[in-house]
């Protein structure tokens, strides 16, 4: 089964915005994801550098960006590719 | 526990901007424009009712960020830049560390007990039967709760078979280990500092975001750039609270400027010595039980509400302050300043001539990003004194008590107890020592699961706790003095 991959941006802006608690998404995912997700972290993914950082921290979902993430956002986004409703 | 959520991100992002305004040197002349900025006229998101609302809140999050009390208002017409030159002309920063943000607190009301729409007004009515005080009625076919005559007992709630009675609580009265915050009768929590211990939890738990530390931020970016050495002494918590190694984030530290990075984790090693020796002292004079002394909030618990303990809490000085000392010694002129995950720190450090100033990791976080150092891209700085794995398990719960064991004497030997995590209960449990202590050796944390889930933190203290436990699990790192 194709496995989808989740890169979290730690670069300080973004690790202090909240990315610090993606750290644990591995422990959040739900039983049919578990074996399905890869999860990275990448340096600074350079995606925060306008001056109002409104959108850290940031990941991207098989290379598409997505910004404010949450790990309920980043699992609802991994459901909708799992099922095939991307 | 999860912290992360939208009060934590408008505190750092007020930090940041406060930062960036002062490092780009137009603090002053910008500092009005912030509330503007993070709320602007057609924000697509507000927090509160408007953006006016907002904005006047995001104000008083920055007198915070300056250090500045809400008390110290006096006129509501100034502005902001007049706070900030205070900020910058002031030399220390003096009273409480915690102030409570009035107009961001009063929407919440009272601890009390509702009946919700799931209440199915059966005909068993067990919150009306069990209820001592007769305050269930049923009217119009539901339950109702008289709040004159109740006294949030809980019974109803525990009784429903539909639970459809909740309990609203007050969640900073509810995360106080010590009683020290309470709603007035205008509904606005009132902290009453001969209780508080700053251990920081009601900051934390407000969901308005209402309870703020005067933040120390300014005088330590006006040292960075003043005359002094600027020596940061690091919490043992430092591993992983950002990305990279510990030698990356001492690169970022002196790229924002500071002179020296010293571990507190090898203040913390001479601690652990110290009290191993102090222990079997006590032991031989007859002691029954000696308590660690590292915990600030610990050692105010102990004085403001346990008094007894006091003859029990060891006489060591802190890691904290043992390294400011050590640092002293070698650099007499230095601007020392702690940098760690705990609010009581600063409540310890205000009261402490050898420290200079303390920050959180979290403001570390927005000095980083204020001053544009991704730590992860910096290049390997070398500590100049490693620390022991025994001052670096300061950290977690456990650490100390390992660490002063590694050091103990075999003829007194340690028979440890832990409380981890002040609690009402493990209050109790702690005055209960007094007369019979199952152990001799009391380790206190009042953050449940040691300093890595302190109050002021960034990393995840489940993440950091593993990354430490690695640390101190393997002989290998064990480097001074051994």
């Amino acid at each position: 089964m194709k496995k989808y991959t989740v890169c979290i941006c730690s670069g300080t802006t973004c690790f202090v915005m909240g990315s610090a608690e993606l750290q644990t998404l591995a422990d959040h995912l739900p039983p049919e994801l578990k074996d399905r997700v890869e999860i990275r972290f990448s340096h600074c993914l350079g995606l925060c550098n306008d001056r109002n950082f409104s959108r850290a921290p940031f990941v991207t979902i098989e290379g598409e960006p997505m910004g404010g993430a949450t790990i309920p956002a980043i699992i609802e986004r991994l459901g909708k590719l799992a099922s095939g409703n991307a | 526990m999860l912290f992360e959520n939208d009060a934590t991100r408008i505190r750092r992002e007020v930090m940041v901007r406060i930062a960036r305004a002062f490092l780009e040197g137009n603090l002053v002349r910008e500092i009005d424009r912030i509330p503007l900025e993070m709320r602007p006229r057609n924000a697509e998101t507000v927090s509160r009712c408007c953006v006016y609302k907002d904005r006047a809140v995001i104000r008083y999050r920055c007198l915070a960020a300056l250090g500045v009390g809400f008390d110290e208002e006096k006129d509501e017409l100034t502005p902001l830049s007049a706070f900030a030159q205070q900020a910058l002309d002031r030399k220390k920063i003096e009273g409480p560390v915690l102030s409570v943000l009035e107009i961001a607190c009063h929407a919440c009301v009272k601890a009390h007990h509702k009946v919700t729409d799931a209440c199915q007004g059966c005909i068993a009515r067990p919150c009306v039967v069990n209820c001592p005080k007769k305050a269930v009625s049923v009217v119009d076919g539901v339950s109702r709760i008289d709040p004159k005559a109740c006294v949030n007992c809980g019974k109803c709630q525990k009784v429903c078979p539909f639970n459809a009675i909740v309990k609203i609580p007050v969640p900073c009265e509810q995360a106080c280990p010590v009683g020290a915050i309470a709603k007035d009768a205008q509904n606005r929590s009132v902290i009453d500092f001969d209780r508080c211990v700053s251990c920081g939890r009601c900051m934390r738990a407000c969901p308005f975001g209402a309870v703020l530390e005067r933040s120390e931020l300014l005088d330590v970016l006006k040292a960075l750039r003043g005359p002094r050495p600027v020596v940061a002494i690091l919490a043992p918590a430092v591993v992983g609270q950002f990305p990279g190694s510990l030698e990356q984030i001492v690169a970022g530290m002196k790229r924002l400027g500071f002179s020296g990075v010293v571990e507190v984790a090898h203040g913390a090693d001479l601690v652990a010595r110290a009290e191993a020796a102090e222990f079997a002292h006590r032991m031989r004079g007859g002691a029954t039980f000696m308590t660690s002394s590292c915990c600030p909030a610990y050692v105010q618990a102990a004085k403001r509400h346990v008094p007894g303990l006091m003859a029990h809490v060891s006489d060591t000085p802190t890691p904290m302050h043992v390294s400011a000392e050590e640092v002293r010694k070698r650099n007499p002129e230095a601007f020392v300043t702690f940098v760690g995950p705990c609010v009581a720190k600063r409540f310890e450090g205000r009261n402490d001539p050898m420290i200079d100033a303390v920050l959180t990791f979290e403001e570390l976080g927005a000095l980083f990003i204020a001053g544009q150092v991704d730590v992860a891209a910096c290049p390997e700085e070398p500590l100049e004194q490693p620390a022991s794995a025994e001052g670096r398990g300061f950290a977690i719960q456990g650490g100390v008590t390992k660490a002063v064991q590694a050091y103990a004497s075999p003829d007194t030997p340690l028979k440890p107890v832990y409380i981890n995590g002040l609690t009402r209960t493990t209050l109790l449990q702690l005055k209960a020592f007094l007369s019979s202590c199952p152990g001799n050796f009391v380790e206190v944390m009042v953050c449940e699961g040691g300093c890595v889930a302190g109050a002021g933190v960034v990393g995840q203290a489940q993440v950091s706790a593993q990354k430490i436990r690695l640390l101190t699990d393997s002989n290998v790192t064990r480097k001074a003095g051994g």
